[in-house]
């Protein structure tokens, strides 16, 4: 009675249907998906019942699985807060829920790192299950792990809106230093040998991984750490200037008694064409004003206007000079 | 996925009427009704067919058939009809087959649809699901585990996968699908891996 099967008016076997139906479900889930994609699968789905069957199941328990990972996440940020927040009944079986998943040592909860960057001149919000924001200025690189809530800046800056979690501290690493937050907004700038953080609101701690001996930093409102590999400085900022600091958050640039050296540079951290200032009278005059990040071209005007300076495009280049 | 394949199968089934459910429905009814009871139709399965190489055909015809009926009429409750149905393939398989081994029949006409087989409900909740998954996700070999980890966790698309196991697409491919089988066996067919796992 084996070897029926092939003679079923039914349609060809199922795993092949089985095959046919995960390719087109990879498909759609992890590579680019045209509409010609969406007709083909349409008509694939057309063609027969068994290729219906096959989709929708497969379909389903693969959002099945989304839900799983949502549930997972909500159990995870729930246990901190849980005794707060629940009755006593609503506690205790959510207590069980979570030694069940922990008994179950959830294959999801290994460490995973997610690499996120931005090109010259780009941007780009990351916002966590618990909202948790994280915003990546021009031409950054980081890798977080959401699971253990850290994240490692490999370069350029980024601005941390952190809601805070006793269990779970957000940290920071960047070069040497490294920021664990208390429930806090703060951003850090990682420049070729000089890392900059400052803390906006809440609190947070700096420690340098270079300078071991150094105790943690506790920050407030206000301080602004500059580590560089040798030497670690704590300063004061008023938060106008920390605001005006955060300014590309709306893409713009705040200055204000900014020599047009520091501007410029500011200015090449967003754009292909650099502003070059060529010589050392014209770098060291200061200027104030609010000019968007790609504006090059309203910059090169106000040094002309304002300083009666000459400008000059060579090359892709922006050439202040007297 | 929210989106919904736009066919309607009354348009290339001219013998259904007005009343006929759109495809869409079918497939919620589906979703929602049948395949939470598909670990009871596999141990059915299994218990009247022998041949274990063929209970996945066999589960796939059934589910065909109630859904070409679902297309006219959704059937209401839908276990005694998924039975029902179940019964019926392997009768007329065991008809078209000729051969008939006679502790089959024997067996079939015993339980007939009075086979209210137990198995798990429903209302299985989470915690068995966690459970399920975890015995599915072991069950895969581990390159394999990591690309549906990476997608179905870290939201990467198939590229980045290739990229980050520094393996081809093709090979990503072949560790999602495979992925995508075995977790549907599991989480709806309580499959074997399952039973090993708990």
């Amino acid at each position: 009675m084996t070897h029926a099967t092939h003679k079923e008016s039914a349609p060809a076997d199922a795993a092949s249907v089985n095959a046919c139906a995960a390719a087109w479900l990879r498909r759609r889930q992890f590579w680019d998906w045209t509409e010609e994609e969406q007709a083909g699968l349409d008509a694939w789905l057309a063609e027969s019942a068994a290729h219906r069957v096959a989709y929708w199941r497969l379909n389903a328990a693969w959002s099945r699985t989304d839900r799983l990972a949502a549930l997972r996440r909500e159990t995870d940020d729930a246990v901190g807060r849980s005794k707060k927040r629940f009755g006593r009944v609503a506690a205790a079986s959510l207590a069980i829920a979570i030694m069940i998943v922990m008994s179950a040592g959830f294959w999801f909860l290994r460490p995973l790192e997610k690499t996120y960057t931005t090109a010259l001149g780009g941007k780009q919000t990351i916002v966590f299950a618990d909202g948790s924001k994280i915003e990546l200025n021009t031409d950054t690189a980081l890798r977080v792990n959401f699971r253990q809530r850290s994240v490692w800046l490999d370069r350029g800056e980024a601005y941390f809106q952190i809601k805070h979690d006793p269990r779970h501290p957000f940290v920071v690493m960047a070069g040497s230093g490294r920021v664990t937050d208390v429930g806090t907004r703060f951003f850090v700038r990682r420049d070729l040998s000089r890392l900059k953080v400052a803390l906006v609101e809440g609190q947070a701690q700096f420690d340098s991984l270079n300078i071991p001996s150094e105790t943690p930093k506790s920050l407030l409102p206000g301080d602004v750490v500059i580590a560089t590999p040798t030497s670690t400085t704590l300063l004061r900022e008023s938060s106008k200037n920390l605001s005006s600091e955060l300014g590309w958050r709306k893409g713009v640039l705040v200055f204000e008694h900014t020599t047009l050296l520091d501007a410029a540079a500011e200015f090449n951290r967003y754009n292909s064409e650099k502003v070059v200032v060529a010589d050392d009278a014209s770098a060291h005059l200061t200027i104030n004003g609010t000019f968007r990040t790609n504006d090059v071209e309203a910059f090169a005007d106000a040094a002309h206007g304002v300083f009666g300076l000459r400008v000059e495009t060579r090359n892709g280049e922006a050439i202040i000079s007297r | 996925m929210a989106e919904k394949p736009e066919i309607t199968h009354e348009d290339a089934n001219p013998h259904c009427r007005g009343a006929a459910m759109a495809t869409a429905d079918v497939e919620a009814w589906f979703v929602r009704e049948v395949l939470p009871l598909e670990a009871i139709l596999m141990q059915y399965l299994r218990h009247h067919w022998p041949e274990k190489s063929q209970i996945e055909d066999l589960r796939q015809d059934v589910y065909v058939r109630i859904c070409e009926f679902a297309q006219k009429e959704i059937p209401d409750p839908p276990k005694p009809f998924i039975l029902a149905t179940a019964r019926n393939l392997i009768i007329d398989r065991l008809r078209r087959e000729q051969i008939v081994p006679i502790e089959i029949i024997a067996d079939i006409d015993l339980l007939g649809l009075a086979a209210d087989v137990p198995g798990p409900e429903r209302s299985a909740v989470a915690r068995d699901e966690l459970r399920r998954l975890q015995a599915a996700l072991d069950s895969l070999p581990p390159r394999c585990r990591e690309a549906v980890a990476l997608g179905k966790i870290e939201g990467l698309s198939g590229r980045e996968i290739a990229a980050r196991m520094a393996v081809s697409e093709a090979t990503v491919s072949e560790h999602i699908d495979k992925g995508m089988c075995v977790l549907a066996d599991v989480l709806y067919g309580d499959m074997s891996v399952f039973g090993k796992a708990s």
